[in-house]
């Protein structure tokens, strides 16, 4: 590991953990757009951040150190997380250290520690909160691994990055698998960050929640804290869609400052336009009944599944 | 012969000093001091130093030895390889931890007395290492039979409860079943030589035909001992009964001695002769994790939730031998070695954890004198050790990094994206479904474990017994701590032991990783392009993270903390019995796989006074498998049942005929 490679890498997590609640700011200012609204604008999650933290934490008598213990473990793993992503470039020391397994293994721990600080606190929304979340998870987690399987079977490898090269400098061919890959990714993407149809991250109506029951009871810096991660956790799988699938602008495998640079104009300008998309389907759906919930997770389960089988079909 | 090592001499030491520390326990069987303070942690040194010297040994060559002991024309034979050292280190590093625990567990006035307990649990622990050092069949199912019959002894240790009593019938009617099939098997094994020495198995010739036959009856056996659906059915059922470290040395070792035997017969005895094979052990396997798993996360009683949550990873062993069966027999030796080491790796995994997990649930039944998830909760804040070193166990058998589970799930994945290259046109597209699959389990089993946990540990007591539990004594919290600290090192640390596992997979596939694993801290199974993992460099990023995060804030705002009631969503009446039961919180995976399960549900109607909700859920296996083979048997017996006339007179008859028959035979 030599200089500019950990500079890389630092400023990729730097700018992403800064950069991530603008998306999120922009999204919700796209959904009012949509809907007719003003909107907060695009800085509205800076502000509400900043607010929390100035605030005292309420916490419940009885929460246990692993409530509070949750959620710096939140933020934490989603700043490693967005340490393995190549989002704007490929140049990732650390992804050595865990690959894309690896990766699906961190938003399963932290999805796991959520969910037990939800049922911590013991009270009926906390649980079901529990449970729901890891209904939605344990259907998606295996969605987004086949997603990763099929990604890996066309570059021979698990490493995010080396992945993203394969991909980025293939020949401009249509691998028909990704575009199944891409589907099940996109359904993912909507489960596993509380988005409509699954889940509604602007609900406050209890019996609905699913992301929101399981952090309750969390106030000022927890709250701010959970509330930073969800906004890095949603900027980290749209540019892993991004990275998979719209591959062009990235920096694969140069080291030259001129394409560094120019990768993060570009990357915004992605992470834009899939910001619209994604307010965009949330303004055409409605959200399923939670019943439905598997049956959505399990379509996108056996889509990545196909990926798959096209792939060793086809060879491609 | 060479001169034996005085290593080999020291492993053989160890099950003869359990076997005396148990003999030992029964003369002053009643004295809690001396059995337990005294007896089970010697038990537990023993094991220790059985793990050291095995550990110490396992690059060693291959020692053979024959005892002056056994029968006339078949002295016992003992091999110790790399294999046997391995399934040692399991039970002396296992056991040690279970020993520690059980010295401040057990105590006087629990069914049968402490010496007499002590007695079957070393009896246990010495045929358990009998099993993997025997070198002849012989040995081998003297070693098997004891095993299986001091279990039973101990899992019945309550004996008064007619359920208990029932479970160990259940329990010891299976294993006998599974001992037929290794007999039969050995039976067919030495072909015709009547040779019974595993060098002569070794050696012999059979045709596919027979060698199909022994790996059958074998897979059939050592299934029955390990848990393999269909038959699976004794787990749930005993482990329940079992005093907690039992269940502990019987989920986190005995299991794996049958996995051990799987090894044995297919890898050394019959050199792997057929690729399906592995197909067949892998769509068993994969089929038991699944039921485990699906199974785990409705139960209700915390160790018919552990039990099944064994099965699941019996599964995932089985799953992984079976691949490395496929990779073998088409001579794709690195990978072949690949799954193996994920096998041997999760053996260990599992070992560690579930003991772990299991035994926290004995200091839980011990404080609240409940098994029932829907009882407990919120001990976390009354049993903190328990809480926080079952967490670890939690996430272990969770398969969350940085944790051991992690690291052979992991493997097991990587072994699985190689199987498109398999020359084979119909395997190489159905088998990377098999990975799939694995990946599902593997989320079921993060759901069953933050069931497990968050029901009994997080929330508040929803019984009075809950909120006047007491944590664990010292020597308890040892035990679970030497457990505990096992997994996190098997977690952070892989690429050692893996370098030492090549010694067992050059010795049973020729093959290894061993040039791939190049850097302490990295592991790189395959090539470092292709795959690579540090839980060392994650663990510390983690940790440096969650520091960073937690001082930042401190230093930038404030730490302040304002204690209050929990919101109850303007609900004034919020009780800790409306917190999700174990029965809730399973509801989700009950509805979606809802064919897996025979339901029997009774719902109160609006009218009912003293309304009532009942839910069975049960096995399909038990009525369309169990149940008519009992009926028949029952029916074949009332049959026999008429040669019982119950006079001394037809007995002498029937004894007159036979010796008449046997002499018109003889002449």
């Amino acid at each position: 590991m030599n200089i500019t490679t950990l500079i890389t890498q630092l400023t990729e997590v730097i700018l992403a953990v800064i950069a991530a609640p603008l998306l999120m700011g922009w999204v919700n200012q796209c959904r009012s757009w949509l809907q007719n609204r003003r909107g907060a604008g695009m800085l509205q999650p800076y502000r509400q951040i900043r607010k929390l933290f100035h605030k005292d934490a309420v916490i419940a008598a009885h929460a246990s150190p692993l409530f509070r213990l949750v959620p710096y473990v939140q933020f934490a793993s989603m700043c490693l997380a967005a340490a393995i992503i190549p989002s704007l470039w490929t140049g990732l020391p650390f992804a050595v250290a865990a690959d894309t397994i690896a990766l699906v293994g961190l938003f399963a721990t932290a999805r796991v520690f959520l969910a037990l600080a939800a049922m911590d606190i013991g009270t009926a929304f906390g649980s079901m909160g529990a449970r729901r979340e890891m209904l939605v998870g344990f259907l998606a987690e295996p969605a987004l691994l086949m997603v990763f399987f099929t990604a890996s079977l066309i570059s021979h490898s698990t490493s995010l990055p080396t992945i993203v090269e394969t991909l980025a400098h293939g020949r401009l061919a249509i691998y028909p698998s990704l575009a199944f890959a891409g589907v099940a990714f996109l359904m993912v993407l909507l489960a596993e960050n509380a988005r409509i149809p699954v889940d509604n991250p602007a609900t406050h109506l209890e019996l609905t929640m699913i992301h929101e029951a399981t952090v309750l009871e969390y106030s000022a810096r927890h709250l701010a804290l959970i509330e930073w991660s969800v906004a890095l956790k949603l900027f980290n799988y749209t540019c892993i869609g991004l990275a998979l699938f719209l591959p062009w602008g990235l920096a694969a495998g140069t080291h030259s400052p001129g394409d560094l640079l120019l990768a993060i104009p570009i990357t915004g300008l992605k992470l834009l336009v899939a910001g619209f998309g994604l307010a965009l389907i949330e303004s055409l759906n409605a959200k399923l009944r939670i019943f439905r919930a598997p049956e959505f997770l399990a379509t996108a389960f056996l889509l990545a599944v196909l990926g798959l089988l096209v792939h060793l079909l086809l060879g491609s | 012969m060479a001169d034996p090592n005085p290593l080999l001499y020291a492993t053989l030491l160890v099950p003869v000093a359990w076997v005396a520390i148990g003999l030992l326990g029964l003369v002053r069987g009643r004295s809690v001091l001396w059995v337990g303070r005294t007896l089970f942690p010697l038990g537990a040194l023993a094991g220790l130093a059985l793990g050291l010297v095995a550990l110490a040994s396992l690059g060693a060559p291959t020692e053979s030895l024959t005892l002056p002991l056994g029968l006339a024309q078949l002295a016992f034979h003992i091999r110790l390889d790399a294999l046997a050292r391995f399934f040692l280190l399991l039970i002396g590093f296992t056991s040690t931890g279970i020993g520690v625990f059980s010295a401040g567990y057990f105590r006087a006035g629990e069914g049968t007395a402490p010496g007499l307990l002590c007695l079957q649990y070393h009896v246990f622990l010495a045929s358990m290492a009998v099993v993997v050092i025997a070198d002849d069949a012989y040995l081998f199912l003297v070693a098997w039979e004891t095993m299986a019959l001091s279990s039973y002894f101990l899992v019945t240790t309550q004996h008064r409860l007619p359920e208990i009593r029932r479970a160990g019938f259940i329990y010891l009617l299976i294993a006998h079943l599974g001992a037929i099939g290794i007999l039969l098997c050995f039976g067919v094994m030495q072909a015709g030589n009547w040779q019974f020495t595993f060098d002569a198995m070794r050696a012999a010739q059979l045709t596919p035909v027979w060698a199909s036959t022994a790996f059958f009856l074998a897979l059939f056996g050592f299934g029955a001992k390990a848990g393999l659906v269909p038959l699976h059915v004794w787990l749930p059922e005993a482990h329940p009964a079992a005093p907690s470290p039992v269940s502990a040395l019987m989920s986190g070792v005995m299991l794996e001695i049958a996995v051990y035997g799987v090894l044995r017969v297919t890898f050394d005895l019959l050199h792997v002769q057929l690729w399906w094979w592995g197909l067949v052990t892998l769509g068993l396997g994969l089929f038991t994790s699944l039921f485990g798993a699906v199974f785990a996360a409705v139960q209700t009683d915390m160790k018919r939730l552990l039990a099944y949550s064994s099965i699941e990873n019996i599964g995932i062993l089985f799953l992984g031998v079976g691949l490395s069966i496929i990779f073998h027999a088409f001579h794709m030796s690195l990978l072949a070695a690949l799954a193996l080491a994920a096998t041997l790796y999760h053996c260990l995994n599992h070992a560690l954890s579930k003991s772990l997990l299991f035994l926290s649930t004995g200091s839980v039944l011990h404080a609240t004198r409940e098994r029932s998830l829907g009882k407990l909760g919120g001990l976390i804040h009354r049993m903190p050790w328990v809480a926080w070193l079952a967490l670890v166990g939690t996430l272990a058998i969770a398969g969350l990094p940085p944790l051991n589970g992690f690291v052979s799930e992991w493997l097991l994945l990587q072994a699985f994206l190689f199987t498109p290259d398999l020359p084979h046109s119909y395997v190489n597209m159905l088998l990377p479904m098999g990975a799939a699959a694995l990946a599902l389990v593997a989320a079921l089993a993060a759901y069953v474990m933050v069931k497990f946990y968050g029901v009994i540990f997080l929330g508040q007591p929803r019984e009075r017994a809950a909120r006047e539990a007491q944590d664990c004594g010292r020597l308890e919290r040892i035990g679970l701590l030497w457990l505990a600290a096992g997994c996190v090192l098997l977690g952070i640390f892989p690429v050692p032991l893996l370098a030492l596992l090549n010694n067992v997979s050059r010795g049973l596939l020729g093959a290894s990783l061993g040039t791939q694993l190049q850097h302490w801290w990295l592991l790189t199974p395959i090539a470092p392009e292709r795959a690579s993992y540090s839980p060392v460099v994650f663990m510390l990023s983690t940790v440096v993270l969650v520091a960073a995060v937690v001082l930042g804030v401190r230093l930038f705002y404030h730490g302040r903390i304002r204690k209050a009631a929990p919101w109850g969503c303007g609900f004034p009446l919020l009780t800790p019995r409306m917190q999700d039961t174990a029965e809730g919180f399973g509801q989700p995976i009950r509805q979606i796989f809802e064919p897996f399960f025979r339901i029997q549900r009774a719902l109160p109607s609006p009218f009912d006074t003293s309304p009532h909700y009942r839910v069975r859920v049960e096995d399909h296996f038990w009525y369309a498998l169990y149940a008519p083979i009992a009926g028949l048997v029952r029916r074949i017996s009332s049959l026999a049942g008429a040669v019982q006339q119950g006079r001394i007179s037809v007995y002498l008859l029937y004894s007159f005929l036979t010796l008449i028959a046997l002499l018109a035979f003889v002449l």
